[in-house]
């Protein structure tokens, strides 16, 4: 807006200075514009816009040389799917600049230090990739990027060093052959293939102790779940067998090559991989997830076997381009169907074909991880939320034939469920056949303990009624606590008033009471427990009381676990419970039968995430007050001002340093709760088995076995701070080997 | 050298739209100001008959929800197509705008748009009957907001009564 500003006035000289100032920033926008937009659809080929484009750059190198190397450093980085396009681009203006060419190249591999140095790893890989296909365009000689693939190689011959690291430098080399190998071959075939085989004795000497954590089925059949550098190591080995020829790539640069080949190379500078530092965070490792073979895709484009090379680098494009345009989700759809070459292959399954992966999902659900099943009930209940809840239920038949605990019938349990929280009760009624019947979610309605003349026996009736009467005529909380005293205590036989001692009827009595006068929605209940948070706070003084105000929200609500949810939350937000309190209210034997059952984990997760996201806050909170007081020393020295504002910062920073000290603490004693519980009910099971001589793979093994997989990987960089507590208290070796195999298995995430 | 590239930077599903609420108290710059840092959504074309619960469900998926106001008409104080979604961070609107404008909630496609923030008296429709002032004017009948328009309704008495 403000260059047109510019434009428009017009008083004489003043217009002429102001106009020459905004030019240069209207240019660089404008040479961004253009090296972006470049490859994407254009009434001209791709060829005559990178000519043309690269000639409007050789033009402007003189006065913009910086900007352009900025920006084409760039988009190497940051639009890795349209990589050979750029390096086509590079190539044609070395061919015209050699100086450039060079200076491209120097610069590049400043970029690669940073993004090594900053923990950038999947970007490095691109700036990589790039540099390799570099020697496609005669830029970057190939001996020399032999070169720096061996010093990459030679990192699996550091010692002590985790082998995330040494993973990670082979993969990156590995992942730019099917640019590159062929060229690499030609030229170096001795050096490639000695290189190729240091990666294979690396590949087979590596711990692969984590596979069984990431893997989405347990099962191996019908597509076995690898481990991410064996599968691209087959690739690359099928690549090689084909004589390195690969079709899929786009390779511009090919129209050019006899402009291309007169081009002067450079040779790449000798590069160092910087050494490990201890806060280094390299990618985990993964298991490649495939659904679909080429008997999927009957007609039309043949599916690339899953060990074929364009199999890896169709899965790397479309990765990008979501990573990409993830904000913009109808670019993001066009670019994905617009896929460059999709005449040539099945694109839709790759991507995904909707309904069929539905259907395989359902029917491998046996053996699916239990997180994995949580996200497709998300998913899929998400999904038929905008389809009007429209699919063939009778095709899924087979789970009613089962007992409901087994997996199949389960999901259908919790899709229905969540269905029926983005519409209502009697639209799931009516959308499933009669027969499903069993599986229909509850009526999500309160249930009253003090409801009618029924319950008159009951011992807390009678304050229930006056309690109800007192909140409708808007008492005051003394005068409810007073009429709180009258709740007889179980706990007690004599009459003694020792101050407040727990009384879990009188916690009954009053939250039942309460919740219910507040039962007709969210915003009821939370402004009751705004208003009475005084009184709830007297109640739940105690831990014991904290547990048993979580089992009356429990009993009263059963049927509404989202309004258990939500209550739950607001609770812990409020402080009217810890975080503590909710886990060991989620395992204790009250819940026990609920505890498969997904909202139990939503909870539990959500209020790990409240702990951390408080934690976080305070450390936050320290490192400002922190930053004030420099600046405010610095403001001293300056002009001698008043000693006590720093006092005053001094006495707040070590006051949000016992703050931090004691939110750590706290975090780290939830874990402890969680992670014994899990001990506890796991070694439980496992030793009634094995008396019992029973298999221990019930489906309520595998679910619970798997959640405690879930705790580790959905909060590892928070977990990871405790881990000498947690070996050291609770995953010692004495621990049955089927619990510390999770915690093994955790660990090798990161060694 | 982590250079951004403007071209790049689209997330056009975030921009503020053209509407301004001309209740606001304070100026245009104010209110932009506000709009631009705002944790609160309103969300319009729901059904009356659509509930908060159904309205947290949906929207918890893009980040922890604060706080839900279902507008309300302000003669009936029953509720009248349109809320307010309060987030705890300005992320979990975003990934709102983003991702869940334009999609159904109880079978009716919703629209999303920031809101400089809940104040006392903005749960109240503004039509001149109490609901919202599109329900005023508009001529077609819609069955999960009451029918035709307010206007429309006083053309054809018979037909409105015969909607239910």
């Amino acid at each position: 807006m403000s260059r047109r500003r510019h434009s428009d006035e017009n008083d004489g000289g003043q217009a002429h200075k102001r106009r020459r100032t905004s030019e240069p920033i209207e240019i660089e926008d404008r040479l961004e514009s253009l090296i972006c937009r470049v490859g994407e659809k254009s009434t001209s080929s791709l060829e005559s816009n990178l000519e043309g484009l690269a000639g409007v750059l050789e033009a402007d190198l003189p006065n913009y040389k910086n900007k352009i190397l900025r920006i084409l450093c760039a988009v190497a980085r940051l639009l890795p799917e349209k990589l050979t396009v750029y390096t086509t681009l590079v190539g044609l203006l070395n061919a015209r600049n050699y100086n450039f060419g060079g200076e491209f190249v120097e610069a590049m591999i400043r970029q690669l230090k940073e993004t090594l140095k900053n923990n950038l790893y999947n970007e490095a890989v691109y700036l990589v990739r790039f540099l390799s296909d570099l020697v496609n365009c005669h830029v970057i000689a190939a001996p020399s990027m032999v070169a720096m693939f061996e010093n990459f190689v030679s990192v699996t011959q550091e010692e002590d060093v985790p082998q995330v690291r040494s993973d990670w430098f082979v993969y990156v080399v590995l992942s730019c052959l099917p640019w590159v190998g062929k060229e690499l071959y030609e030229k170096k075939d001795v050096e490639m293939d000695r290189l190729l085989s240091q990666i294979e004795g690396y590949l087979k000497g590596r711990v692969k102790t984590h596979v069984p954590m990431l893997q989405v089925w347990t099962a191996e059949k019908p597509h076995p779940q690898e481990e991410y550098l064996d599968c691209l190591w087959a690739q690359i080995q099928k690549l090689k067998k084909d004589r390195w020829q690969e079709r899929h790539i786009l390779r511009p640069y090919i129209a050019f090559d006899s402009v291309l080949c007169e081009a002067l190379q450079h040779n790449l500078p000798p590069f160092t991989p910087p050494g490990h530092m201890p806060d280094a965070q390299y990618p985990m490792p993964r298991v490649v997830f495939r659904m679909f073979d080429y008997t999927d895709a009957p007609e039309g484009p043949v599916m690339p076997g899953s060990h074929s090379v364009e199999r890896f680098v169709i899965e790397e494009n479309l990765h990008c381009i979501i990573q990409t345009h993830w904000k913009e989700r109808k670019t993001c759809a066009a670019q994905l169907l617009s896929y460059p070459g999709k005449n040539k292959i099945p694109l839709n399954y790759h991507i995904v074909e909707l309904a069929q992966a539905t259907e395989m999902l359902y029917m491998r659900l046996d053996t699916m991880n239990t997180t994995c099943i949580d996200r497709l009930i998300n998913w899929f209940s998400h999904h038929l939320s905008n389809f009007q809840f429209r699919w063939s239920w009778d095709d899924w038949s087979d789970c009613l034939a089962v007992d409901l605990d087994k997996p199949k019938p389960k999901f259908v349990k919790e899709v229905l469920e969540k269905c029926m929280r983005l519409s209502y009760h009697q639209r799931i009624v009516d959308i499933v056949p009669p027969t499903f019947s069993a599986l229909i979610p509850a009526e999500p309605i309160f249930v009253y303990k003090y409801a009618d003349e029924s319950s008159s026996s009951l011992p807390g009736y009678p304050v229930s009624i006056t309690v109800g009467n007192a909140i409708k005529n808007r008492a005051s909380n003394e005068e409810i606590l007073t009429i709180l005293k009258e709740v007889p205590n179980p706990n007690q036989e004599d009459d003694d008033d020792e101050g407040e001692s727990f009384n879990p009827l009188k916690i009954d009595v009053f939250l039942q009471t309460l919740l219910h006068l507040a039962a007709k929605s969210f915003s009821h209940s939370f402004s009751a427990l705004g208003k009475f948070h005084e009184i709830l706070k007297n109640l739940t003084d105690t831990d014991e009381g904290k547990l048993h105000i979580l089992k009356v929200v429990y009993e009263a609500w059963k049927n509404h676990p989202q309004m258990i949810a939500v209550l739950v939350d607001k609770m812990v937000r409020t402080q009217v419970v810890d975080c503590a309190a909710v886990a060991n209210w989620l395992f204790s034997q009250d819940m026990a039968h609920e505890f498969t059952r997904l909202f139990i984990w939503e909870i539990l997760h959500s209020t790990i995430r409240k702990m951390d996201k408080h934690v976080q806050k305070i450390q936050q909170e320290l490192e400002e007050a922190k930053d004030k007081l420099e600046k405010q020393q610095h403001k001293r020295d300056m002009d001698k001002a008043s000693e006590d504002e720093e006092g005053q910062l001094e006495e707040q920073i070590e006051r949000l340093q016992e703050k931090v000290e004691s939110a750590q603490s706290e975090q780290k004693n939830l874990f402890l709760v969680i992670f014994q519980r899990f001990i506890m009910l796991l070694t439980e099971h496992l030793v009634r088995c094995e008396t019992g001589s029973v298999d221990i793979s019930t489906p309520w093994y595998k679910n619970c076995i798997e959640r405690l997989q879930q705790i580790f990987l959905m909060h590892h960089v928070t977990i990871q701070q405790y881990m000498g507590t947690l070996e050291n208290l609770l995953f010692t070796a004495e621990l049955d080997h089927h619990i510390l195999a999770v915690y093994q298995q955790f660990c090798a995430l990161q060694l | 050298m982590s250079a951004k590239l403007n071209a790049l930077n689209s997330d056009s599903y975030i921009d503020v739209s053209q509407y301004r609420d001309q209740h606001f108290k304070g100026n245009r710059y104010e209110q932009e100001k506000l709009l631009k840092q705002s944790n609160t959504l309103y969300v319009g074309n729901l059904s009356f008959y659509t509930t908060e619960e159904q309205v947290h469900e949906l929207f918890s998926k893009s980040g922890d929800v604060k706080r839900i106001v279902i507008g309300l008409d302000k003669v009936k104080k029953t509720a009248c197509g349109f809320c307010f979604v309060e987030y705890y961070v300005r992320s979990g609107a975003e990934n709102a705008m983003r991702f869940i404008n334009g999609t159904r909630l109880d079978d009716r496609i919703i629209r999303t748009d920031w809101d400089a923030g809940f104040k006392e008296g903005r749960q109240y429709g503004r039509g001149k009957s109490g609901g919202q002032v599109r329900d005023e004017y508009r001529q077609d009948y819609d069955p999960a907001r009451g029918g035709y328009g307010k206007l429309a309704q006083q053309h054809r008495p018979t037909e409105a009564r015969n909607t239910f």
